[in-house]
């Protein structure tokens, strides 16, 4: 089953026309990177994934079941698909394991002492399981951008949506959060991660999606979207980031 | 070619010293501060008289209502009317009743202080407490003897209700804050209707609303308590002024918070109970305070629909023709306690915000 397909995708904001037909399938362990210029719709495009917000034509169904305002199926949605944002949104007034633990048990009523003991598990795997007793304003943006990895990944998530995760970040810390990212990729995790490191894209990407004005201008794998890139807009697109 | 030089790491050093500003400077160093400090100096002198009277022509301890005639302050008064001023006409052999509320709401108050605790396990505490005070206050069971609502009086009465307003207030505050912010047409318009219409209006008019109209309209044999009828005013006035300083948190708690929350599948009361509204009362602490504050001295408007809170105990006790008219002496006494309650939550909430930052932010 695929993990997510997109099809006759149109949003508007008022009378701003910001996603226009766009169809995108995605297959289970498929590493999708979305690049393009800013406001061309590529948050917009993964926050209607998991209905973050809302579309007004098309449809989008996420492993067999259509995003709709059934509310069903959107909490069934929102169980499969983990999500990280630029700005981490960690909740501020939680300890980190908190962030990890809290969310398992409102959202699926798991047992403490398990969503604990997952949380630990998560945050061991992103590395800073020693910082699991600090409030989120007490660590590094990256560790910070790690937590909040964890957090969508003790929901257990089949796919995970990536918000530009490092752009806030200081550059000294955008690696230690690429390389979580790359370890879940090695590990298999359907990912659709909206990014200007094209570094990451090269290393990881199956495909790298193009968006400009709110449409898909080109999809290819890295190689031929760096080396041979077809759109004229993509080749100006790419000149202007890539030094 | 780069060249780099050797540097020793340097070892951290203190800033250097602020040179200390002299006294003199400071109280006249200028035009400005010297008038200040004049008058202050003027100030002082004016208030020694006033000193004399409280302290070296007072009268401390005397059976004999006459020994105070002599112009000195009368504390031998507020000391013989203390427990009347205190529990009002409550029977004085059932004194240990409304002394043991009080006991119980500072008991209530002190283990509730840590942020640690709060939670519904705590809520649910205080609820049982709020309802085992207002049973011993009542009696008529278990061998206490009934004492109604109307010969309540004095600090419990105070506390209970400064409590009661806003303990029960705050849940109507939170629903008609985020009825206020709802993207529903009919919540919204109802919760700014009534916020509204009721800070429109002075507390004096509520409670004349509630202690005297209320009861003619309801229709015959029904009956609320007049004390009932007060605290459904003060809880109605106290939630409409809590809700718009709530209100005021939840527009600083940033969007992205509940959109991790939604991304996550957390429900929407889980959300707004666990996520949006812990962050949205820290925003807020000093103006809930100084809105619990005012609801404290608000309490005392009730004297005038005729229920015996603290200042409207002092005011019958202080009548009694035996001594000489010391009015004086009984509202500062009953000042002082209501000070004593008020610096208790002003210092309590300084630390509250601090103890509050201190965790989330390094």
């Amino acid at each position: 089953m695929t993990a997510i397909s997109v099809s006759g995708l149109n949003k508007w904001y008022g009378s701003y026309h910001a996603l226009r037909d766009i169809d995108l399938t995605v297959e289970p362990g498929e590493r999708i990177v979305v690049c393009g210029p800013s406001g061309s719709g590529k948050s917009t495009l993964i926050r209607c994934l998991n209905r973050l917000e809302d579309h007004q034509s098309g449809s989008i169904v996420v492993n067999g079941t259509p995003l709709t305002d059934d509310l069903k199926n959107l909490s069934a949605v929102r169980r499969e698909v983990g999500m990280v944002f630029q700005h981490f949104n960690l909740f501020p007034h939680l300890t980190v394991l908190e962030n990890c633990a809290l969310p398992q048990i409102l959202a699926r009523g798991t047992r403490r002492a398990e969503a604990e003991a997952r949380a630990r598990r998560y945050l061991e795997r992103v590395r800073i399981p020693e910082q699991s007793a600090k409030f989120p304003g007490q660590l590094s943006g990256g560790q910070q951008q790690r937590v909040a990895i964890a957090r969508a990944l003790c929901m257990e998530p089949k796919v995970m949506l990536f918000d530009e995760p490092t752009s806030a970040l200081d550059p000294e810390m955008i690696k230690e959060v690429l390389e979580t990212m790359i370890a879940l990729a090695d590990d298999g995790m359907t990912m659709i991660v909206v990014t200007h490191e094209m570094g990451f894209a090269r290393r990881v990407a199956d495909r790298v999606i193009f968006m400009d004005a709110g449409q898909i201008v080109e999809q290819a794998p890295p190689e031929d979207f760096f080396g041979n890139p077809h759109h004229a807009r993509t080749r100006e697109f790419l000149e202007q980031i890539v030094h | 070619m780069t060249s780099v030089t050797e540097h020793p790491p340097l070892a951290a050093q203190t800033p250097p010293a602020k040179a200390r500003t002299p006294l003199v400077r400071l109280l006249f160093g200028d035009a400005l501060s010297a008038l200040l400090t004049l008058l202050a100096l003027g100030l002082i002198l004016a208030l020694l008289p006033a000193l004399d009277w409280a302290i070296l022509d007072a009268v401390w301890r005397t059976e004999d209502p006459d020994a105070c005639r002599q112009g000195g302050a009368c504390w031998a008064y507020v000391h013989d009317k203390a427990r009347l001023i205190l529990f009002g006409i409550y029977p004085p052999d059932q004194h240990w009743r409304p002394l043991l509320v009080i006991g119980l709401i500072l008991a209530m108050v002190l283990a509730s202080l840590s942020p640690r605790l709060w939670g519904a396990r705590l809520l649910a505490i205080w609820g049982l407490s709020l309802l085992a005070m207002l049973g011993l206050m009542q009696g008529g069971f278990l061998g206490l003897p009934l004492v109604p609502t109307s010969q309540w009086g004095g600090l419990p009465v105070t506390l209970l209700l400064a409590v009661l307003s806003l303990g029960i207030g705050f849940p109507f505050a939170v629903a008609l804050a985020l009825g206020r912010r709802s993207a529903l047409p009919v919540p919204r318009l109802v919760s700014v209707g009534l916020i509204e219409l009721v800070r429109g209006l002075p507390l004096v008019g509520v409670l004349f609303v509630a202690s005297i109209l209320l009861p003619l309209l309801l229709p015959e044999g029904w009956t609320i308590d007049k004390l009932g009828r007060t605290l459904a005013a003060l809880t109605v006035f106290a939630a409409v002024y809590l809700a718009e300083v709530i209100r005021g948190g939840l527009q600083g708690v940033d969007k992205g918070q509940g959109e991790a929350a939604q991304a996550l599948g957390i429900p929407f009361w889980k959300t707004i109970w666990h996520i949006i509204l812990p962050q949205a009362i820290q925003k807020v602490i000093p103006p809930l305070t100084n809105t619990a504050i005012i609801m404290v001295k608000n309490t005392s408007l009730v004297m005038i629909v005729g229920v015996f809170d603290m200042l409207g105990a002092g005011r019958a006790a202080a009548a009694d023709p035996a001594w000489p008219a010391p009015y004086t002496e009984t509202y500062l006494f009953v000042a002082l306690m209501y000070f004593l309650i008020c610096i208790a939550i002003s210092l309590y909430s300084r630390w509250l915000e601090q103890t509050v930052k201190n965790r989330s932010h390094s």
